[in-house]
């Protein structure tokens, strides 16, 4: 009997074992695409170890693609033109690329594996991007299921941004997720302070970054980012401004007006903000104070369900109807929108219609 | 068992072909074959690892299971052989056609799990064939199921103009066109090969 045991183990493990080995050969051989080198806008030369992808070889060079899922495919940000190498165009990039980036060879930077040369272009704001080591300096209760928080640069010291840009925060492993993940949040400090990031980071519930920020993270944990990306921030122009958020669509308006303020503008700038109800409001009182402070700037809060608040005595109901009472000179106006795709949609569409052509964005979606 | 080995390979291919005589194989079957494109790769690859698995599932089960009298392992032995050849197979069409490779997704690696390969395996045993006529059995089985898929994406592409009752498209209309291959396929056996 144990003969029979040990035999059926033996030829087991034996056949398992060879089996193995020969895909450990095979791997070695076929997955094995030796150094690769990529080269960066023709200035920038890197050499990496071929087989991953575009987007995690530049990673670990500190070169910086935006990426909102993590490389699967499905956010289609991180976009590269690639000039030679990379391969064929692969069914998962298709439909992500619109024609003209077809016939420019963009491709998306995650699904490309880096097993020859390849020669790409970016954008050389990304070379600005890094990737930072920071500490939880505060977490403030801004209400019941938005919170906000002020994250110290240690390494590097120093963030360059402009006013409305966004960092990917990592979140860390933790009792209710194994996985660690990146998400995007909107800077809501101003350029000015660039020794710390500050976050408005409303709860999804069951989201996987939310909840870790939410139930988990204490003051003085450590934490990492990379930034800055986006090109959500004001245009260097004079002519009026209408800004529109909803809930944490706050952050990069708070980051915007403050470096206005900063800035001594005179523009005529309307700013409405959009809750549910008046426990869904916060910074309201910080607001109205660069109302006073500023020389022509409009602070208007607005909730969604007045039936709710019996005692609210603000504007009500949805944004767009709102606009046409602040608009002074549609051609001289342009519109800046943060917040959920249902108010964006809704908010740009009004502000075409109403003669505004420049409106600018920055969608949850 | 005497036959020529030409023979079994042949009847693999038409008289006794593993998919539309034994309906081995279908899942994946019915689903790559919308392109002709991604079948024929999909084909390739079941032709290339059933092929391989049938040489060494024979020489496995001939030379050590049956010495050792552990005919009883065949079914997991098989299973693990037949895993590591998909395996292999996903990497060499990733090295060498990244296109195909992602176009094939999640069917590449069910492969391991397509009844067919383990059919043409388990098979062989029963009809007691020689390894030479095992391995014709398994390339001719495998050129079969190519064959069959080819033809069912060929017809599927020329369907795709053409106006189908609402239910009908996709799987079910498919499985009709299966039958009537099955059926022609059926007259293949009354060719006669000269000796
Ligand atoms: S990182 Fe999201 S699509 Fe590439």
């Amino acid at each position: 009997m144990l003969s029979l045991i040990i035999n059926n183990v033996v030829i087991f493990a034996g056949i398992g074992g060879f089996l193995a080995l020969l895909l450990v050969i095979a791997d070695y051989f076929l997955a094995n695409y030796g150094d690769c080198q990529i080269d960066i806008n023709g200035k920038k030369k890197l050499t990496v170890k071929g087989g991953s992808s575009l987007l995690n070889s530049l990673a670990e060079n500190n070169v910086f693609i935006p990426s909102a899922c993590g490389g699967r495919g499905t956010c289609g940000l991180c976009k590269v033109k690639v000039k030679e190498g990379g391969g064929p165009l692969l069914p998962t990039e298709r439909p992500y690329l619109d024609a003209d980036e077809l016939k420019n060879g963009v491709r998306l930077s995650c699904q490309v594996k880096v097993k020859e040369d390849i020669i790409i272009s970016i954008p050389e704001a990304l070379f600005s991007i890094r990737k930072f080591k920071g500490v939880v300096e505060t977490i403030i209760d801004y209400t019941y299921d938005t919170k906000g928080l002020v994250i110290k640069l240690i390494e590097p010291a120093k963030i360059d941004f402009k006013a409305g840009q966004y960092i990917q925060l990592e979140s860390k492993k933790y009792a209710k997720s194994k996985q660690v993940v990146s998400r995007a949040y909107s800077m809501a400090n101003c350029p000015e302070n660039n020794n710390v990031v500050e976050l408005i980071i409303r709860r999804v519930p069951d989201g996987i970054m939310t909840t870790f920020v939410h139930d988990y993270l204490k003051k003085d944990d450590e934490l990492y980012l990379t930034g800055p990306y986006g090109d959500f921030f004001i245009r260097d122009t004079d002519t009026d401004m209408i800004f529109v958020a909803g809930g944490s669509g706050m952050a990069p308006f708070k980051g915007i007006i403050e470096d206005l303020y900063k800035k001594e503008s005179k523009q005529h700038i309307v700013y409405f903000f959009g809750a549910r109800t008046t426990e869904d409001l916060f910074l309201v009182d910080e607001m109205k104070e660069y109302e006073k402070k500023m020389a022509d700037f409009t602070f208007i809060p607005v909730i969604s369900q007045p039936e709710k608040s019996p005692d609210w005595k603000g504007e009500s109901g949805y944004i767009p109807p709102l606009l046409d009472k602040h608009i002074r000179d549609p051609k001289n106006t342009e519109g800046y929108l943060c917040g959920s795709p249902a108010l964006i949609a809704s908010t740009e569409k009004k502000m075409k219609e109403l003669g505004i052509e420049n409106v600018y964005y920055d969608s949850f979606g | 068992m005497d036959i020529n080995p030409l023979v079994i390979f042949m009847a693999a291919i038409f008289t006794s072909n593993i998919l539309l005589t034994n309906f081995l194989g279908m899942c994946s079957y019915l689903s790559v074959s919308k392109e002709i494109e991604s079948s024929a790769g999909l084909g390739m690859a079941v032709f290339f690892v059933l092929t391989l698995t049938s040489a060494i599932n024979y020489i496995v089960y001939h030379y050590i299971l049956v010495p050792m009298d552990l005919i009883y392992l065949q079914y997991i032995i098989f299973i693990i052989v037949i895993a590591a050849f998909v395996q292999l197979t996903e990497l060499i069409i990733e090295r060498f056609s990244p296109v195909l490779y992602y176009t094939l997704g999640i069917f590449l690696p069910l492969i391991t799990v397509n009844c067919a390969i383990l059919g043409v395996s388990l098979f062989m045993i029963i009809r007691q064939y020689s390894f030479i006529q095992a391995v014709l059995y398994g390339a001719g089985s495998g050129i079969g199921w190519l064959l069959a898929i080819l033809a069912l994406a060929g017809i599927r592409n020329r369907l795709k103009e053409k106006y189908l009752p609402q239910g009908m498209n996709n799987a079910a209309i498919s499985l009709i066109i299966t039958g009537i291959m099955a059926l022609a396929f059926i007259g293949f056996s009354g060719v006669a090969i000269i000796q």
